[in-house]
């Protein structure tokens, strides 16, 4: 199978001092055509590694490929292949939502004409067309980002880059951000998503890599990482005191695991059939205050991994 | 190079240009993306543009060379000339030199600093350097436009009579080009050094001692009643567009010599590029 993206031994170091190793050897395959996310904390590495495959950040060590081009030797015609989106509004503040479409094309050298017609293509796909002539600091941030992802495409890369781009929007705006990668999805664009959003990586995402610290700490299919854990039950206990209980809990039948929680702890079991009555039973006399019973998510994969939450 | 198809060209790719010989038309196609996309923001802001340009020199020379006069205050000029004659060069070179700031220097300090809105031109598929250069050429253009516009202002407005002879009209060129071209790259050198919240202490610490020290309003030469200051402000780039324009447009007044000011303009605008695009890149590239 084709790559879209590779990344081989990739780490980059920010002088200090303190100096920093943003990326600490990340290996990565993205396939043509897949949508991949890297799922993991603020500072995880995830911007940077983005970076570097965009021609923004220079590795310390390692190569990044996109559309089979190393990116630090021939940046200008990697450029060509990519589209990206920030996750900062960097939209043309001078110009008008259709000519930010517009001079992108001209950028990437399509004719006046052919940029006209993209720009208008784009407006009415992304549904923007009644703000084409309004300047772009006008936009609500859903649109303002529909808009960067319209521009980031009007070139047709074969590879989008979206770096946190449902950061700070509303989930309605969310909701048609995600509908918007579909889409492309659908037509064969590969997307490399970063995002702490766990349920933004579990709905959109082929793959996902959980990173940390720099690291690529696990890999692969949503529904293959959430299995991993043995667990298709996760009942999460908030508590006073969970001093002893631990070993109660984990010589119930089911039980797969005990982690410690933020207000107590959690446990991750097999099944929940009748098992829930039980957790309560044993949990009453350490001040049990709630409980909360869901299917493992991303986010339990991270914690179970790191001990930490995502948002932390 | 034209769009010879009807549908989109292949993913990325530049239409008709295959392989290699893509990232050069790619280069030059992004360079007249961003020349255009410069030209137009500045076309939809004429109004704006003239305003900024033509103020300045237009108090200037009304209240030195208008109203001075006719309130009984004048000011000589340099070598039985007038004042407005002395003037003439010196606001031309200024208005050149400075819409560099304004057209590039100050949208490019928001944009690396503010909203990174530089960020997504960096992506276009071109060398990083071309994206500077292009701001180069478009603070070029800019000061260009802004020394025609106030060249007939200073000739008209004053009372006293205002002398100008080209007696060389390549050396004009010459001089235009060079100060044109420092126009830009001092805009680029101060756009990615000066943070946008620092704006206005560059106006007051570069931008007013550049003038004022930029022997606008009096010959080089005459400076060496104060000697000391003549050598001093020989750091001073602006010098050297006054002292050229001077030598081009009003040659019987006292100027610096050919040589001397054409040679320090390419000096100068060699060391503010190299400087301008070294910053840009690492302010992109990290």
């Amino acid at each position: 199978m084709s790559a879209a993206i590779e990344i081989e031994g990739l780490v980059k170091v920010y002088p200090g001092p303190p100096a920093v190793r943003a990326v600490d050897g990340v290996d990565l395959q993205v396939h043509e055509g897949e949508t991949f996310g890297l799922l993991g904390p603020n500072g995880a590495g995830k911007t940077t590694t983005v970076g570097v495959c965009t021609t923004r950040v220079r590795a310390t060590e390692g190569v990044a490929r996109v559309a089979g081009i190393d990116v630090a030797a021939e940046p200008t015609r990697a450029k060509a292949h990519m589209g990206v989106v920030t996750q900062f509004n960097t939209l043309d503040r001078s110009l008008t939502v259709r000519q930010n479409l517009y001079y992108h094309c001209r950028y990437f050298g399509m004719s006046r004409r052919r940029s006209h017609q993209r720009a208008e293509e784009l407006l009415e796909r992304f549904r923007l067309e009644d703000r084409a002539i309004g300047m772009t600091i006008a936009l609500s941030g859903g649109m303002a980002q529909r808009l960067q992802v319209a521009r980031a495409v009007a070139h047709r890369p074969r590879v989008l880059f979206l770096d946190e781009p449902t950061a700070g929007l509303d989930p309605q705006s969310r909701i048609a951000l995600w509908e918007v990668v579909e889409e492309l999805k659908a037509e064969g664009v590969t997307v490399l998503l970063t995002t702490h959003y766990m349920e933004e990586a579990d709905n959109l995402c082929d793959r996902v890599a959980v990173v940390d610290h720099g690291k690529v700490l696990v890999l692969g299919p949503p529904a293959e990482l959430k299995r991993s854990l043995g667990a298709e039950t996760v009942i999460t206990l908030h508590l006073a005191d969970a001093s002893g209980l631990v070993p109660r809990l984990e010589a119930l039948p089911g039980v797969v695991r005990v982690e410690p929680a933020t207000e107590g702890l959690r446990v991750l079991a097999s099944s929940a059939g009748g098992l829930v009555p039980q957790v309560v039973e044993a949990a009453l006399p350490h001040g049990l205050a709630d409980v909360a019973v869901t299917e493992p998510t991303l986010e339990t994969v991270f914690i179970s991994l790191t001990g930490r939450e995502l948002r932390d | 190079m034209t769009d010879t198809t009807t549908g989109d060209p292949p993913a990325g790719a530049v239409p008709g240009h295959p392989g290699t010989d893509r990232v050069h038309a790619g280069a030059r196609w992004a360079f007249v993306g961003l020349l255009s996309r410069d030209i137009a923001v500045l076309w939809r802001n004429k109004g704006e543009f003239l305003g900024r340009t033509v103020i300045q020199p237009l108090l200037f020379v009304f209240v030195f060379t208008y109203v001075f006069p006719k309130i009984g205050q004048t000011i000589p000029g340099a070598a039985g000339t007038s004042f407005a004659t002395v003037l003439v060069p010196g606001l031309v070179a200024v208005a050149a030199v400075f819409s560099g700031i304004t057209a590039v220097g100050l949208p490019l300090s928001v944009e690396f600093g503010a909203t990174r809105e530089i960020e997504d031109r960096a992506m276009a598929p071109c060398p990083v350097s071309v994206v500077a250069l292009e701001k180069v050429a478009y603070g070029a253009l800019h000061g260009l436009a802004s020394a025609l516009v106030v060249f007939p202002l200073v000739l008209v407005v004053p009372v006293t009579p205002v002398t100008v002879h080209v007696a060389n009209w390549a050396l004009l060129v010459v001089v235009l080009v060079l100060a044109c071209g420092i126009a830009g790259a001092l805009g680029l050198t101060l756009g990615t050094v000066v943070k946008p919240e620092k704006i206005g202490l560059m106006f007051a610490i570069v931008v007013l001692p550049l003038t004022f020290l930029g022997c606008v309003y009096y010959p080089w030469q005459q400076l060496a009643a104060v000697r000391w200051l003549q050598v001093l402000v020989l750091l001073n780039p602006v010098v050297y567009v006054c002292e050229g324009m001077r030598n081009a447009l009003t040659p019987f007044v006292p100027h610096m010599a050919t040589w001397a000011s054409l040679g320090a303009m390419v000096l100068f605008f060699a060391l503010l590029l190299g400087i301008g695009m070294a910053r840009f890149y690492a302010r992109i590239v990290t």
